[in-house]
């Protein structure tokens, strides 16, 4: 004792004589082969493909795993892009229409990426969209979004898209319990939160072969706060698990009000008997507006339907589909483990994790192992339900991944570190310090079946000290950890777009080979497609301008044109004639409200441009071609409203 | 009574006037440290006020439900300003005295003093760290946040540490002057007494 005490006077002193200086944080240092283990040599690819979710930017990037190199920066999503048009061209601007209108933005926080018996096939990958409840599937093909169904009755796409191991379905849980139905029951006093509010769980059906979306049945659930969710898998295929907070069911001050309770829930759902019910007619009809939009590859632009009803199922009554599992404070994720048996929940503000079992589950179904219920929904037993839990595991558990080997790895928050523990025995293996507070997690695979536990990617919240700093706003941060061996290894910093949240990664070889490198001129069934040099043309109908126009290295046709009169529409129909890989043209005129093109060889897209003022105004080519890009430009002369100067138009005629 | 030594009184002189500098400097701080705060959070108690990261502290540790820290928690710093000027005034007279007994009182003062802010500063702590909102939304079965007193402490994710700052160290060193002071008057009177 008295040789603390001189200890702690003596450091007390060191502290007085040097302010600042910090006692020594768990800074693991970096080993000597991290470098050669990330190093991607130049012309060789990465092992993974890494799709990571944009957060705030609503987008999507594609990111090469062990190099941390980015491909894509954004692919569009629930933003527009002026880059390629999306959102300003008139094929893409209904891939962003609602129930709403036209939505330019949202918030994009997870990614699933199509599994065939709990495997990654790679075929698509699916975003949610966080404000305006969406849900997006995009072609790993061509990386192109092609599909965005809006979720009705729901506030707060958060709990989703997570699907199931054949992708049958990818489901939308409400973060925000609202109001639904019809106008009346919609206007409601927040604070008859516990009476009117629902929430609203979503089943969407996705077509095996094509991958087309629909909302197959929602369930009114009791009006919690769903937050994650997984599907279970292999054994425990046909079930579904979402994470719940705010069973108080507060409505204001959730910080407080919300993490009152020991514990919330997760909520499993028998997705299977849910379809039951719906064969035997007990799904009802209501009404609920929503946008279905989808991408033609063939016509190269975007539909917009609203729909009018969704198929609801009251839990309530149709006994069987929900039973409740309590689970500490408020948990975030809930992750499956690749056997199907384990359900890892982690309650954010909990002191352990619970860990239950798919088997024990059932077992307590059968023996009615109930403590309580919620609107007639049974509660489990949490004791009969529990696998056991992981003591002092560290502060701020969020997400769990799995490496298939039997290993956990769980996110902490509030002790920004990833914590390495074994499944069956519950034992802590191993923790390493993330820089700083790490939100999602990711193993290649690490959802599926089959996971490759090679890398895990740490995606924080924080990145403080990482990086050169640039302002107020700094850089978003991942890591790469090595968990090939007993001990994990940090092995690179790379700075991320947007604010990611969760992202998947899977093999490069599922996809890489199987990539669009043009559209074929000849499918090409755009109605305003000009398919060689000799259908340029422009054509007037009353006030529009249509002008079919060509590129190829390195012009436009038509380049020179005349006729046009301020007021007009002026519709730029822009064909890439050429039928090489990596060929884009861009297009840009001058004051366009509407940003530019990106037309990628094969594809017709078309640009708006209104014009506000006499003048003769140039448009060029912004996809750097050939040698000759520079001079890939022309000229579109405006004359006043009411002229007579005739519509003419040409290429390379002088006179 | 018997005069003190002519050094010893300008020792009180010079320690009376020392102490004026805890008007200008802070006398205490308490430093945080956690994963993602590296660089620390310092927070400075003055005669009559805090600074620093006062409001980043307040944040993080609202989730685990402890008290607001603000001036207004805080009685003493209505008073320490009249009391630290009793003791300096009466440093000053002390040494204009140059008795032993004004030195004795002086450095009981002091003394005193200094022991009543560290006993102060262990019942705040002591209140701040276990006293929490039942409604908190982290609650830690069995753990308290009590700061350390002086030295370091783990609490959770954050290191803390608590100790003197300039202030508080120049206090200190008033005391060790004073207590050698004393020290010396003592053995002498002692040694007159033998002589006597």
């Amino acid at each position: 004792m008295k040789t603390r005490l001189w200890l702690l006077a003596g450091a007390t002193l060191a502290m007085a004589l040097a302010t600042g200086c910090k006692p020594k944080g768990a800074q693991s240092a970096l080993s000597g082969d991290a470098a050669s283990k990330v190093y991607v040599a130049p012309g060789q690819h990465d092992e993974f493909y890494n799709i990571v979710s944009g957060g705030f930017n609503g987008q999507m990037s594609v990111v090469g795993l062990p190099s941390g190199r980015v491909f894509k920066a954004i692919l569009p999503v629930f933003s527009v892009h002026p880059e390629n048009g999306w959102g300003f061209s008139e094929e893409t601007k209904p891939m962003l229409n609602t129930s709403h209108g036209f939505v330019p933005w949202d918030d994009l926080h997870h990614i699933a990426i199509s599994t065939t018996n709990a495997e990654h096939d790679a075929r698509w990958a699916f975003g949610n969209a966080n404000n305006t409840p969406r849900i997006a599937r995009v072609d790993l093909t061509t990386f192109k979004t092609v599909e965005i169904i809006e979720i009705p009755n729901s506030g707060g796409n958060h709990s989703s898209p997570f699907i199931t191991e054949n992708t049958e379905y990818v489901v939308a849980g409400t973060r925000f319990s609202v109001p639904t139905g019809d106008d009346a029951s919609r206007d409601v006093p927040i604070d008859t939160y516990k009476e009117n509010f629902k929430g609203t769980i979503s089943f969407i059906s996705v077509d095996k072969d094509h991958g087309d979306m629909e909302i197959a049945f929602q369930l009114e659930a009791p009006p919690f706060n769903f937050d994650l969710a997984r599907a279970g898998k292999k054994k425990s295929h046909g079930w579904f698990f979402f994470s719940t907070y705010n069973t108080e069911m507060a409505h204001t001050l959730l910080e407080v009000n919300a993490s009152q309770k020991d514990k919330d829930f997760i909520m499993a759902v028998n997705w299977k008997k849910a379809e039951e019910y719906i064969k035997q007619g007990k799904g009802k009809k209501v009404k609920a507006k929503y946008a279905h939009n989808k991408w033609d590859e063939d016509t190269h632009m975007a539909t917009s339907v609203i729909k009018e009803e969704v198929l609801s199922l009251d839990p309530r009554e149709l006994k069987d589909i929900i039973y409740f599992i309590p689970c500490p404070k408020s948990p975030h994720g809930t992750d499956t483990d690749p056997t199907g048996e384990y359900i890892v929940g982690s309650g954010k503000l909990a002191a352990i994790i619970p860990v239950f079992s798919f088997t024990k589950m059932l077992q307590a179904i059968e023996n009615q192992d109930f403590e309580g219920s919620v609107d007639g929904m049974p509660v489990l037993r949490y004791e009969s339900v529990l696998h056991g839990e992981v003591e002092k595991p560290g502060l701020g558990p969020l997400h769990t991944e799995f490496d298939g080997r039997g290993n956990a790895y769980t996110s902490f928050f509030v002790s920004s570190e990833v914590v390495k523990w074994n499944i069956e025995t519950l034992q802590v293996l191993d923790r390493v310090p993330t820089f700083y507070s790490v939100g999602h997690l990711m193993i290649p695979g690490g959802p599926t079946g089959k996971p490759h536990g090679k890398y895990l990617v740490a995606y924080n919240k924080i990145s403080k000290d990482r990086y050169l700093p640039t302002g107020p706003e700094l850089a978003h941060t991942a890591q790469l950890y090595d968990i090939s061996g007993d001990k994990m290894q940090l092995l690179l910093d790379f700075p991320t777009v947007g604010e990611p949240h969760y992202a998947e990664a899977f093999p490069a070889s599922l996809i890489k080979d199987k990539q669009v490198k043009f559209f074929p001129l000849e499918k090409n069934k755009h109605p305003r497609a000009a398919k060689g040099i000799n259908d340029a043309r422009v054509e007037r109908d009353g006030n529009k301008v249509h002008i079919y126009m060509t590129t190829i290295r390195s012009n436009f046709r038509p380049d020179n044109i005349e006729g046009i009169r301020v007021g007009d529409e002026v519709y730029f129909h822009v064909t890439n004639l050429e039928q090489d890989w990596d060929v884009p043209h861009g297009f840009a005129v001058k004051g366009a409200n509407t940003a530019e093109l990106l037309v990628m060889p094969g594809e017709t897209a078309t640009l708006r441009w209104d014009p506000d003022r006499v003048g003769v105004f140039p448009f060029y080519c912004t996809d750097f071609c050939s040698a000759l890009h520079q001079e890939m430009q022309g000229y579109i002369r405006v004359s006043p409203a009411g002229s007579n100067v005739p519509l003419k138009y040409s290429t390379g005629l002088t006179e | 009574m018997k005069n003190v030594s002519s050094v010893n009184r300008i020792l009180i002189a010079v320690c009376s006037l020392l102490m004026i500098s805890a008007y200008f400097t802070p006398l205490w701080q308490i430093s945080l440290w956690a994963p993602q705060y590296p660089e620390g959070l310092n927070m400075k108690i003055w005669i009559d006020r805090l600074s620093g990261d006062v409001d980043i502290i307040n944040g993080v540790n609202h989730y685990i439900g402890m008290k607001h820290i603000g001036v207004e928690m805080f009685p003493e710093f209505t008073y320490l300003i009249y009391v630290f000027g009793f003791i300096i005034g009466f440093g000053i007279l002390a040494a204009i005295i140059g008795k032993r007994w004004s030195l004795y009182t002086f450095f009981s003062m002091i003394a005193i003093l200094g022991l009543g802010v560290l006993v102060d500063m262990y019942l705040w702590g002591y209140d701040y760290g276990h006293n929490l909102d039942p409604t908190a939304a982290i609650k830690v079965p069995g753990m308290a946040y009590q700061p350390p007193l002086i030295g370091y402490k783990e609490l959770l994710n954050f290191l803390a540490y608590s100790g003197p700052d300039t202030g508080g160290w120049i206090l200190a060193l008033v005391g060790t002057v004073l207590l050698y002071a004393v020290i010396t008057e003592v053995m002498q009177s002692k040694k007159e007494k033998v002589l006597a």
